[in-house]
């Protein structure tokens, strides 16, 4: 796998969010996925659980139409800041890979503060068109305090 | 309304009119901490299946009292103040663990056994006869506060007072059948979170009680045309006001995921339709028709089932404006893969990132926002009367008034 595809889907991944483009989010994986967002604590007492939790594309899209049309909560928007991708091995044709991210979140009143901090693990492979998408992406979050709300997924 | 208060003092003789101060005021938290937390109240410190062998424990809080919980040789769970007699420091200073028979102190190594008692100092005697502590020193005066422990259906309550009454009679029958009903066999912990929030505690446990919310704040259900108008339900509240119980009746041709999956087909055409619903895809398990149940045990325990997405909350104070909200998710030990699956994805309806749940995060914060410069107003509970009784409806806000009952009766105000 070349890394400079992967360090590309990172980089459109983050700059969708970033960018409020949500509805372009869900198209980043495949259909079956796994989107998980959990805590390294989580993960290391072996708990299955998650913020959020999703194994289609359909749930993508609703946690988009729902962040959309739904929820309610006061503007706010991220910053990603993504490191560098490891490939860690390849499985069933799909490359294992982990990734460092920092979220910024930028409130209404103009408040810039970190959010949250961890590591994407994911399981990555082309689509039919050749286009690298996400089969799996286990977030897996430093710290176990989300303050106040998660309505943009990480 | 243009009265003006004086801070501590309570408006007039009515469950129907709180005043703001008592989200603002410090010494009215002092207080709170005193009366409420540290007073005659059962409060919830862990899961019997946090701590099931010699040893286990787990720290938690009483408000601001930091504590151990640990379960000792003859399989007893034992509670006490997570602070060291010598200078104060937290004994424990992790989640949980496991000890062999004390715990020790890391600034000067003092220790304690199971039942917290202090059994050890280093150095007592001094060194070649110099030093060490005086003679008349006694160990026994000098234990961290024990607290009483009690369980119920697999939760681990604590009280610090000798006047809390048996959790049976504190909780009150009503409520106390709701917890039954739920955890009815051996759990299995699924998932914990925190989630800080900007707002004094007592509007989180007010938001909690509040059955008149759910429907208008939490939009999620409604506008994806998955809310039944037919649904029946009501509210139980314990005879004190401090706990309750609201729930949320299927109609009978609801109860299983077909129902949901042709209400759906109903509303293809929607602009909202879910384009998953299987987040949805519920089972009865309880054998009641009761897909949703939301209950609370004063001061700061909850208990959540929500279709089968079952969570226990608990409200952890953290000075005047801020709180954290404790997320534990759980299962059964018995649960099918399938079950299993069903959990995790119908946990996207709560917690932090919750579908339902996700406003209860921010409009606590605008309360305490908006009420900044009205600590001598008072908010308006007036839905469904002016008492605390139990209703068979949900469009009211009597267990909002339970609350303020049994906190006006414990705080003396």
């Amino acid at each position: 796998m070349d890394l400079a595809r992967i360090v590309e889907l990172n980089a459109a991944y983050a700059r969708v969010i970033d960018n409020e483009q949500f509805e372009e989010w869900p198209k980043l994986f495949h259909d079956p996925c796994l989107y998980k967002v959990t805590t390294a604590d989580n993960l290391a007492r072996g708990l299955e659980g998650g913020l959020i939790y999703a194994d289609t594309r359909g749930m993508l899209e609703d946690r988009i139409s729902s962040l959309r049309n739904v929820n309610i909560y006061e503007q706010q928007r991220y910053r990603h800041i993504v490191g560098l991708p490891v490939v860690l091995g390849q499985t069933n044709g799909a490359t294992e890979v982990e990734t460092p991210f920092l979220i910024v979140r930028i409130m209404r009143e103009g408040a810039m503060d970190v959010f949250v901090t961890g590591c994407y693990r994911d399981k990555v492979k082309p689509d039919a068109q050749g286009a690298l998408r996400f089969a799996e992406r286990i977030v897996v979050c430093d710290g176990r305090r989300f303050d106040t709300l998660v309505a943009i997924p990480f | 309304m243009d009265t003006h208060l004086d801070i501590g003092v309570w408006p007039e003789n009515s469950l129907a009119r709180v005043p703001y101060w008592v989200y603002q005021d410090e010494a009215n938290y002092k207080r709170e901490m005193q009366r409420l937390f540290e007073g005659a109240t059962w409060n919830f410190v862990c899961l019997e299946a946090d701590i099931p062998n010699k040893g286990d424990y787990r720290t938690n809080q009483l408000g601001d009292l930091p504590v151990i919980v640990v379960r000792d040789a003859d399989g007893k769970i034992n509670c006490f103040e997570n602070r060291c007699a010598h200078r104060g420091a937290l004994i424990a200073f992790d989640d949980g663990g496991n000890v062999q028979n004390n715990f020790k102190c890391i600034y000067h190594a003092w220790s304690y056994d199971l039942c917290g008692n202090l059994r050890g100092i280093a150095f007592e005697k001094g060194i070649n006869g110099v030093g060490g502590m005086p003679k008349e020193f006694s160990r026994e005066t000098f234990s961290p506060r024990k607290l009483r422990t009690t369980t119920l259906f697999g939760l681990v309550f604590a009280t610090l007072s000798a006047d809390t009454p048996p959790i049976e009679d504190y909780i009150g029958a009503d409520v106390l059948g709701r917890i039954k009903r739920v955890l009815n066999r051996p759990i299995r912990v699924m998932g914990r979170f925190v989630q800080p929030l900007p707002n004094n505690w007592k509007l989180y446990v007010e938001n909690v009680k509040d059955t008149y919310h759910a429907s208008l704040l939490h939009t999620f259900l409604a506008t994806f045309r998955i809310s039944r108008l037919t649904q029946g339900g009501g509210v139980l509240v314990s005879p004190d006001g401090g706990n309750h119980s609201s729930y949320t009746i299927a109609i009978p041709e609801g109860k299983n995921a077909t129902a949901y999956k042709e209400q759906q087909i109903r509303t293809d055409n929607d602009r909202f339709a879910l384009a998953d619903p299987s987040v949805l895809d519920s089972v009865e398990e309880f054998g009641d028709h009761i897909q949703l149940q939301i209950l609370s045990v004063f001061p700061g325990f909850i208990l959540q089932q929500i279709y089968n997405c079952l969570a226990i909350r608990q409200v952890v104070p953290r000075g005047v404006g801020k709180m954290d909200l404790v997320w534990t998710y759980f299962g059964f030990e018995d649960d099918t893969p399938e079950m299993n699956r069903r959990r995790l994805k119908q946990q996207n309806l709560v917690g932090p990132a919750g579908f339902i749940s996700m406003e209860d995060g921010c409009v606590g914060g605008f309360v305490q926002r908006g009420t900044l410069a009205a600590a001598d107003q008072v908010s308006v509970i007036n839905m469904g009367g002016s008492t605390a009784e139990s209703q068979e409806t949900r469009a009211t806000e009597a267990s909002v008034r339970g609350f303020w009952k049994a906190y006006r009766r414990h705080m003396g105000l």
